[in-house]
């Protein structure tokens, strides 16, 4: 078994963007994905702290300290792009006018569920972000991360062990292992798996069943 | 002839009372206040109630408040971030009130709050412990909850330019909950990099109109943030 490094990963997901989308990206293996978006095709990425049209990294010596993206990190604004305050850019994400949203995640159940804000009830010091609005809001969740937890626990489960951060969101999983589809009262589909993974294997990994079409 | 234009951090801080809600701007030290946080600092209200995307870092602004033990509860979506360690120490010991907020509905809570809003309905943290309590409604056929809005006793947020009718242009990321914030409260003071003469505004590009502000203090934020 190889699978998918986390560059391929973020490689595999951008291949499924098509032109024309608005694309918000989390924090993490997501904001990888912007990386290998072909650069013939359009797609415009949001950030939920006030960016539309966000570009890449500047050269370090054209950082702009006034611009950075929601991870905090510098970034650039393409032609096009614009500013909007808070209100304004959370309008765009609840009131449904994202396209995609890509969101890491602790775990993903098969009924789309998807947990990725705090590891339990009682967290020391949890923090939400905009991940439940974008969970919410956003036309469709994809969720990219690693098959397994550090110590082999499976991420892909029937039921989340962790708080919800929204219920039935995820409509699609990338993982080092392969790519999945969460079909109503049905679970994960698997679309493909990754260069050398079997399907006993990915299915190995999984805490849920995982089905052929 | 009016002028919200105050020349000292003393007068802009003014009035500001114990047991104030204060809505600071900014997401991380884009759109901070960093000054008027020290000037609030220096004035020594206390048992304040503190609206902030994050919990502050280092031992600077916002977390020194807290360290000085005059933050009673803090309301925000993201307070673990690097470096909050003031947040983490006080939270931990039980000596600060926490209330979570999903980072859009903080902005709609106090958006609403600026536009005469009590409440509102929204699909964001249903189905999950952010929603525990809270009324719950269907409108066709989705679930929501109900939000409160979210009115601040003052606003501490940092814009671009300024003019003495309290008008105000930000500079690209650092807009963030900004405007929101100028809206929700009965004392908005804004920090500017560049003071400008009536009229030299461009109409069509102010950000936040004066009616939400009462004063503008200019600021030097050094070269870095030129």
């Amino acid at each position: 078994m190889s699978g998918f490094d986390r560059k391929a990963m973020a490689a595999r997901l951008a291949q499924d963007i098509p032109e024309g989308w608005i694309v918000n990206l989390g924090i993490g293996i997501p904001t990888m994905v912007g990386n290998y978006v072909p650069s013939e095709r359009e797609v415009i990425f949001h950030s939920e702290n006030g960016i539309l049209g966000m570009g890449p990294a500047p050269a370090p010596d054209k950082v702009d300290p006034w611009l950075v993206n929601a991870g905090k990190q510098a970034v650039t604004l393409l032609p096009g792009g614009s500013y909007c305050h808070h209100a304004d850019s959370f309008a765009m994400i609840r009131g449904g006018h994202i396209d995609l949203c890509v969101l890491g995640a602790f775990e993903v159940a098969q009924n789309g569920d998807i947990a990725n804000w705090a590891t339990s009830e009682n967290d020391t010091a949890p923090a939400v972000g905009g991940a439940m609005d974008l969970g919410a809001g956003a036309k469709r969740l994809w969720v990219i991360m690693e098959h397994s937890t550090k110590d082999g626990r499976p991420k892909l489960v029937e039921r989340c062990g962790y708080p919800l951060t929204t219920p039935g969101a995820v409509k699609r999983v990338y993982t080092n292992l392969g790519v999945f589809e969460i079909v109503a009262d049905k679970g994960f589909v698997v679309v493909d798996l990754a260069p050398g993974v079997t399907l006993e294997e990915a299915q190995a990994a999984t805490g849920a069943t995982l089905h052929t079409q | 002839m009016i002028n919200k234009i105050v020349q000292s951090m003393a007068d802009a801080m003014a009035g500001i009372k114990d047991g104030s809600t204060v809505l600071i701007g900014g997401f991380g030290a884009v759109g901070q206040p960093d000054e008027l946080i020290e000037a609030l600092i220096e004035q020594g209200a206390k048992d304040l109630t503190c609206v902030c995307n994050n919990a502050g870092t280092g031992r600077v602004g916002l977390a020194k408040l807290m360290e000085l033990g005059r933050v009673r509860k803090i309301i925000c979506s993201f307070p673990r971030s690097q470096g909050s360690v003031v947040f983490e120490e006080l939270y931990r010991a039980g000596k600060l009130e926490l209330e979570i907020v999903p980072q859009g509905t903080m902005a709609e809570r106090m958006r609403a709050a600026g536009a005469g809003v009590p409440a509102f309905f929204t699909a964001t943290s249903v189905g999950t412990i952010l929603a525990n309590g809270k009324e719950e409604r269907e409108f066709n056929g989705r679930k929501y909850v109900m939000e409160h809005a979210l009115k601040g006793d003052v606003a501490l947020v940092e814009a671009w330019e300024g003019d003495r009718w309290g008008n105000l242009t930000y500079r690209a990321s650092g807009r963030n909950f900004n405007p929101v914030m100028a809206m929700a409260s009965d004392l908005t003071i804004a920090q500017v990099s560049h003071l400008r003469e009536l009229g030299e505004l461009v109409p069509e590009n102010v950000h936040t109109p004066g009616i939400f502000v009462k004063r503008v203090i200019q600021v030097d934020r050094g070269p870095n943030w030129a």
